[in-house]
């Protein structure tokens, strides 16, 4: 079985963020970036259920900018075995990401599709779903815990939902996204991040695939939030409970 | 026209009321809602999802939709038909098929129910449950979906907050098809409802409903968090303890203000990591989101994934030995002390909720 891994890279998690003064999105330029923290997850799952001998060959896929080729080497680094650049020089709408990976999927036939649950600039939570209703496949979304089972044919995975823990049994192919709790994923090492500049990045463009851009949302403006005024430090709890009584009127 | 009407639109942006009646004339609104419901009720969540279709214009017909099985099933129809003045219609799916909320089988509903009559938006909470299923019903339709939406300024025209809330994005739908969106409840409080009125419920024929040849999803179980506090999400008070609590028995003197202030638990992710409590209690990016009157941290440093979970909250307070965490720059309230002293000292002097 083949797994196929998407990874985005995004501005890194750490970075304060700042909107730009025309109002037409985040700046990214001179910005620190790295892979979507979701997608480490991911990677490292899929890796893992390879390292266990249920799976042969983990294929990272990344698609954007030249610069995602840095994202993907880091994910040969961390133990995929070869990486998909589809080139793009524009950002996508989750929903042409989705046809694109869906391509993919029809070419590479894999078992499984790992996913982050959402990528932490557009925070959309969307990809994961809209690739598995495009390929007819089960979804396991926001996955805790992933067991495969000795045939193959099964997946069982334990979601974080809202009021707890809910156990799926998804038939293969199926698509996986992953929550925070999956894992904790490897650093590469030195060595194999001299390794991994060996192992192969296919280059792919859009015409190769012929997924057809739909650009139904625009975006108006990106704005900052409104910021909260600034508060007081108070001395003593006696000071606290006042406060919250006469001025904030909460307790 | 359309041209025309576009224009008008950014000159009135600043106004509203004109803005959505501008907006009416130009298009018909349906929504349909895919409504939560557990154990013969509906869930609050799917109430301030209708509260947030109303905003969508205001000649807006709005239609719950209800999938399940069983006597239950009913029984929430019948308070779903009820809950909100605005609901008009209550369509009811029964069967086997959705006894759990499977995304395969619940998006090919949707899909099916909006081949029969036509919507213009289809909504749903952005819970667990919005996000699995919706994004999927958008593909099926070939649309993009608007997730966790703050703000409606029109019946195409959102606010979503995007790099954990630190900006907020405005984008308008252009697409064809229905407009497909998931509501960050908590910007869209439900107000107590006086007017009484009951709307149709009209069960669904499904003869002609075809799932893929073979469903090849299967529920298993569910743990859950047997909680009697309030519900996270809904909570008037939370109350939220981080890693320095540094025990599962140190946890339960959050619990006990909590309590005391009827008020509901989080965490941050540490806490959470740490098993001091189990994670649907965590709040942040990608946790739960709240919005309470009274927000209380406890031993949170205050990380912008954990900030983005309780920036809407209308009064932060914060405990912490670290002078300078993060979490102090967005407190209205804050005390620079040992949480192990702090807490047992709020416990004795509050007043007891009323």
């Amino acid at each position: 079985m083949k797994i196929l891994v998407a990874v985005k890279r995004v501005v890194d998690y750490a970075v304060k963020i700042r909107v730009k003064p025309d109002k037409t999105g985040v700046d990214t330029q001179n910005v620190k970036m790295s892979m979507n923290p979701f997608c480490e997850i991911a990677l490292e799952e899929a890796l893992r259920i390879k390292e266990a001998g249920f799976a042969k060959e983990v294929v990272a896929v990344s698609i954007g900018p030249p610069q995602c080729v840095d994202t993907l080497r880091t994910g040969l680094a961390m133990g995929a075995d070869r990486a998909i650049h589809v080139e793009a020089n524009s950002s996508f709408l989750p929903l042409t990401i989705a046809k694109i990976l869906k391509s993919l999927a029809d070419v590479e036939n894999p078992g499984l599709i790992f996913l982050g649950k959402q990528a932490i600039d557009d925070d959309c939570n969307q990809t994961g779903q809209m690739v598995a209703a495009l390929l007819g496949w089960p979804q396991a979304t926001f996955a805790s815990k992933v067991v495969l089972d000795k045939d193959k044919q099964f997946a069982t995975v334990d979601r974080e939902v809202d009021g707890g823990l809910e156990t799926l049994s998804v038939g293969l192919p199926a698509v996986i996204t992953t929550d925070l709790r999956l894992n904790q994923p490897r650093y590469a090492t030195l060595p194999n991040i001299m390794k991994a500049k060996s192992k192969p990045i296919k280059k792919m463009t859009l015409e190769d695939l012929k997924v057809d851009i739909k650009s139904d949302i625009e975006i108006v403006e990106v704005t900052e939030p409104p910021k909260r005024k600034s508060g007081v430090i108070v001395s003593s709890v006696d000071e606290l409970i006042d406060k919250l009584k006469n001025e904030a009127h909460v307790v | 026209m359309m041209r025309a009407i576009l224009t008008k639109k950014k000159l009135v942006l600043s106004n509203a009321h004109r803005f959505i009646s501008i907006t009416n004339l130009s298009r018909c609104i349906s929504t349909l809602i895919l409504a939560e419901h557990e154990s013969g009720s509906i869930k609050p969540q799917t109430v301030s999802t209708v509260v947030a279709a109303n905003h969508l214009g205001e000649s807006s017909s709005v239609s719950l939709l209800l999938a399940g099985s069983g006597s239950s099933l009913q029984e929430a129809a019948s308070q779903a038909a009820s809950c909100h003045p605005s609901v008009s219609e209550v369509l009811v799916a029964d069967s086997d098929r959705f006894e759990y909320p499977l995304a395969e089988p619940w998006a090919k509903l949707v899909d099916f129910v909006r081949q029969q009559r036509d919507y213009s938006h289809i909504l749903a909470s952005s819970s667990s449950f919005g996000k699995n299923i919706l994004p999927r019903v958008a593909a099926l339709l070939d649309v993009s979906p608007v997730t966790d939406v703050v703000k409606i300024l029109g019946s195409n025209e959102f606010i979503r907050p995007i790099y954990a809330g630190n900006a907020l994005c405005r984008v308008r739908y252009t697409g064809a098809g229905p407009c497909v969106l998931t509501i960050r409840t908590t910007s869209f409080p439900v107000t107590p409802i006086t007017e009484s009125k009951k709307a149709t419920i009209s069960q669904i024929d499904l003869s002609k409903f075809k799932e893929d040849a073979v469903s090849r999803s299967r529920y298993v179980g569910q743990s859950t968090q047997d909680t009697e506090r309030p519900d996270l999400g809904s909570a008037r008070v939370v109350i939220t303890g981080g890693r320095a609590l540094k025990s599962v028995e140190n946890f339960k003197m959050i619990e006990k203000l909590a309590e005391k202030l009827g008020g509901a638990v989080g965490a941050t992710r540490a806490a959470v990591d740490a098993g001091y409590v189990p994670n649907d209690l965590q709040v942040g990016q990608t946790g739960k989101i709240v919005a309470p009157e009274l927000y209380m941290a406890f031993g949170v440093s205050g990380a912008i994934q954990h900030l983005a979970g309780i920036k809407d909250s209308k009064v932060i307070v914060a405990v912490n030995k670290d002078a300078d965490a993060p979490i102090f720059q967005v407190a209205d309230y804050g005390l620079v002390g040992d949480l192990f002293e702090v807490i047992p000292e709020l416990l004795e002097k509050l007043p007891e909720k009323k």
